[in-house]
This record gives structure tokens, sequence and C-alpha cells, in this order.
């Protein structure tokens, strides 16, 4: 297969001072893919981010970003490149039409061609009716579209999300997650971080789960459900017999607080056991899903 | 990182300029007043008020000796409080250099095109500025008209030199430093409302080595006096030297505080 990979990180690091922010990390990712970076806070993925945007230097390792060093290179990274940041930092002093329209020049696109190319994405971020408005008194959903579509101004080739839908409601949520399924079926990489796995679940075709500055596991979110998880969680209460029972049948199981959870790919199976051997008062099952996945690997501990 | 590395810069530093002027434009009649309506204030006050107690100075009167002075003063003003408050703010608070950064600018386009803005303030300033005093007929016409191009040159100065304090203060509030024991100072005992022979001659040399507004008073006063002598090559020349170091130096140390 003939897939370009748009991005190609080496044993990439970076250090604070004493801090290794990101420690040796290698990752790749493909084009026109949508590639997830997970993690608690602190884990490296803004870090990350912000080398592969060439605004943070990289202390070691290989870094390529469209087939150029992003060392030698940023100012024709920065072109082929669409940036959300995590904070929304539109400019206060100009309204919707007029942020784009500052942004197009930052990319040497003429006035004309840029009138055209704002007029389209405002459609495509629903804000026509906006345009005039200052930006600060745009709620958070109008706020986060702006910013998505002051990213496409120059037709990336790469889009880079950091947190695109933090603090966004469910409808504006699903309507960002619309925007960027749109865009990957126009051919766009896509690469974000997101606290919200099910978001990562249902919009990464890949992605790696990121822990102190190094990647703990790179996969499709189904693949490494089943891998670290099985198909279905069943959830006891945490009770002496219940542990005692699992323990004799060689279970996979996660004591948390006070539920116990069994991982299994067979539910039904697992189900009928426990009440059959174990006297279970209360039990649920529920499919696994991504965020299992996470808490298993990363732990409960509170970060920060 | 050395601090006197020579800044790479593109044509892209307009760019920057250009936002910085659309936003200008935005709110054109606020900031058409303070520039138009503080030398009417200090004329009135100082040039005809206190100047009623003063025969003449250096053989002319009050008014028209403090006139240049007041237009040094707003070149002063103007950058420095454009490349510290204002620049700050959209460093800090707005993120604006995090946005454009993300595109084909780098950080040494958007320090520099912050300064050229910043010395632009001086020199629509110091235009808003000299009719409002010729009106008054207290200049020389046509030698003050250079003072517009000169007005450049000296924004130019002091853009950089606060640059050079946004880029090291910790936060917004620490400008309160350099404003009072840097800015207020100058304002003061640069030769501006009376003549820097009357201080002390070690004072006097402090002020012609270390402060710039000394230079750009003694330059502005000359063309608006219509009486240029070979000093002010002496003076020309600090305020380019001063400019040139400057301008590297504060890009250099903004790259220290926003490259990490």
């Amino acid at each position: 297969m003939d897939i370009a990979s748009v991005i190609v990180a080496e044993r990439l690091q970076k250090r604070f001072g004493e801090f290794i922010a990101v420690d040796g990390v290698s990752f790749t990712v493909e084009e026109g893919e949508v590639f997830g970076f997970l993690g608690p806070n602190g884990a490296g993925k803004t870090t990350a981010m912000k080398m592969i945007q060439c605004v943070s230097p990289k202390n070691a390792g290989r870094l390529l970003v469209f087939d150029m060093e992003v060392d030698t290179h940023p100012r024709e990274i920065k072109k082929l490149m669409g940036v959300v940041p995590q904070e929304n930092n539109l400019d206060p002093d100009f309204t919707v039409y007029e942020n784009l329209l500052e942004y197009s020049r930052y990319f040497d696109i003429s006035r004309q061609d840029a009138e055209k190319i704002i007029d389209e994405l405002l459609d495509f971020v629903q804000l026509k009716e906006k345009k005039d408005t200052m930006t600060e008194i745009l709620s958070g959903g109008m706020k986060r579209r702006l910013v998505l579509a002051r990213a496409l101004i120059n037709h990336p080739q790469m889009l880079i999300l950091d947190e695109p839908t933090v603090g966004l409601d469910p409808q504006a949520r699903h309507l960002m997650w619309d925007k960027l399924k749109n865009l990957k079926s126009q051919g766009v990489t896509i690469v974000l971080t997101t606290h919200y796995l099910e978001e990562a679940a249902y919009l990464c075709d890949r992605l790696v789960i990121m822990d102190h500055g190094r990647i703990l596991v790179e996969g499709k979110p189904d693949e490494l459900i089943r891998k670290y998880i099985g198909t279905d969680i069943v959830e006891a209460e945490n009770e002496p017999v219940v542990i005692a029972c699992l323990e004799k049948n060689d279970a996979r199981y996660e004591v948390v607080g006070d539920m116990v959870q069994i991982y299994t790919n067979d539910p039904q199976k697992t189900t009928d056991h426990l009440l059959k051997e174990c006297t279970l008062r209360k039990i649920t099952v529920r499919s696994a899903t991504l965020e299992d996945v996470f808490l298993k690997l990363t732990g409960r501990k509170l970060r920060e | 990182m050395s601090y006197f590395q020579i800044p790479r810069l593109s044509y892209r530093v307009w760019k920057v300029w250009l936002r910085n002027k659309d936003v200008f434009v935005k709110t054109l009649t606020l900031n058409f007043l303070p520039p138009f309506l503080e030398p009417l204030l200090y004329l009135f006050a100082l040039g005809f008020g206190l100047g009623m107690f003063v025969e003449n100075i250096e053989g002319v009167s009050y008014a028209r000796y403090i006139a240049p002075a007041l237009v040094a003063v707003t070149i002063m003003y103007a950058s420095f409080f454009e490349c510290t408050y204002g620049s700050y703010v959209r460093m800090y608070y707005q993120k604006t250099f995090d946005a454009i950064i993300a595109t084909p600018l780098s950080i040494e386009d958007v320090i520099a095109g912050e300064l050229l803005w910043g010395a632009t303030r001086s020199c629509i300033n110091a235009c808003i500025m000299l009719p409002v005093i010729a009106a008054f007929g207290l200049i020389e016409l046509p030698h003050s008209l250079l003072i517009i191009p000169f007005s450049f040159l000296g924004g130019l100065v002091f853009a950089s030199i606060a640059m050079c304090f946004t880029a090291i203060i910790p936060n917004i509030n620490s400008l309160t430093y350099p404003t009072t024991l840097f800015i207020t100072p100058m304002f003061l005992f640069s030769g501006t409302f009376f003549p820097l022979s009357a201080l002390p001659e070690p004072i006097q040399y402090f002020a012609l080595a270390l402060l710039p507004l000394t230079h750009v008073v003694n330059i502005v006063r000359a063309l608006t006096f219509a009486d240029l002598n070979q000093f002010l090559i002496f003076d020309l020349a600090w305020l380019v030297v001063a400019s040139l170091i400057f301008f590297v130096l504060s890009i250099n140390l903004m790259k220290k505080r926003l490259v990490v």
C-alpha cells in the first residue's frame, strides 16, 4: 500500500530543565487518518503537539512533518497545517469576519480569495449570521467553531486539535464531531488530543495513550479494548466472598472502590458462572470502553 | 541562545504591523484624543500659566521652549506604552502572538512587527501634535516637518527598550518599575522643561549618556527652533546605535521568554 506518512517521530524528546515532558516517543501518522493522543494531565500530549506545530523546539530525536524537518522548515510546514489550540486565542479586537480576514493575511492569501474562503468557512461552521459580532460575546461552542474555521483558512492538509471539544455542551460537541468527520472525508489528516474517551473512540482511527512522557500503547480503539479488557465488563459488589470466588476461578478482574470489575469476552457465561458459583447479590453487565483501557493503563490516582 | 543573535526576519513582519494598524483604525477617535488634547493642556498650564513667571529661557518664551519637549515626550510615551502594556496584553492575555506563530510567521517576525508598529505610533502622535503646536506659532516651518520622519527613529528606540522590559517582567503590574524609575525621571530631567545645564554636571553627563529622551529633545528642539548645530550628529548617532542594540536584544529576550 502506498500511504505517505504525514508525521514521523523517532525517539522524540523534550525537556524543561530537569523535567522530561516527552521521553523518547516514536510514532507515525498516516495521510488521511484521524490520530489521537490520550493521556492524563501532564502526560506530554500538548508538548508533543507543540513540537509538531514547530513552535516548541525538540531536544532530541527526529521529527518530520510532511517529510520536512521541524527545526529547519517551520514556515513551510506551518503553511500546510491548521491548528486548533487548547485555549481559544481568537483576536478580541476584531469581529468574527475580521478574525478570519486577518488570519488569511498571515498565509499570504489575497483579499479576493480570502473573501471567498471565509464565506465558505462561515457556512461550514454555521456562523454566517454572526460574522459582524465581536468574538468576546460568542458562546463557547461558537468560539470553538470559529477557531476551527480559522484553522481551515489555508486549506490545510493536516489539522491539529488540542482538546477540540473541551467545555462544550453535547450539542456543540456533536456538531464539532460532524465537522471533523466531514473534514476527514475530504482527505484532511487530523491529529487531536482529548480527555473524552468516547470522543477518541468515535473519531480516531488510531491512537496512543501516553503517560509520564511515554507512549504506553498504540492501536485502533476497538483493538485496544479487546486486547486489554475484552468485549464486556461484569460489575459486582466488592465483598470478600466475591473476591475469593473470582480468585478460585482465575478471573481477570480489578477492584474499583466498592465494586469489582470482571473483564470478559463472554458476558453470558461469566454472569451465569458467577451467579451459580458465587453468591452474588447484585450484578451488572456493560460493554467495555476505551475509558476502561485508559484507567487500567494509567491508574486511578489523581494527577497534578 | 545569544542575546545579540541577528534575528531572521521575513517580509511577514509587515502583516503584524498591519494587524495592529487595523485595530488602531477601529478605535481612531479614541486614539486621536491624547496627542491632540495633551499638548493643549500642557501649553496652557505650563507654557502660558507657569510661563507668565518665566521671562524667557535661553532667549525664547517658555511656551516656545517646552513645545518641542512636548513632542519629544509624546514620541516616548506612544511607543513605550504601546510596546509595554499594549504588547504585554497581546502576548499574555489575548494570546495574539500564539495565534500568529501557528501560521508561517515566526516569533521574530511578530516582535519586529510590534516594534515597528510602536515606532509608527510615535510617528502618528507626532503628526497629530505638530499642527496643534504650530497653530500657536511655537515652531519654525518647514524645518519642523523633519520631526515626522525623525519621530519614527525616536519611537523605535523607546519601543525596543519597552519590549526588553515586556520580555523580562513577571506580570503586568511590574511595568510600574520601568514607568516610575525610568520614564518619569526622563520626562523631567532630559532638558524637557528646563535646560540640562541647570543640573549638576555629573547628572548632565548621566542624562547624555543614558537617557534617550535627552537626544530626542535635543533634535526636536533644534528642528522647531530651526537652529541646527553639529552636536546633533552625536544625538542622532546615539539614537541609531541604541535602536539597533535594543531592537536585536528585545527580539532575543522575547524568544527566550516565548520559545520553550
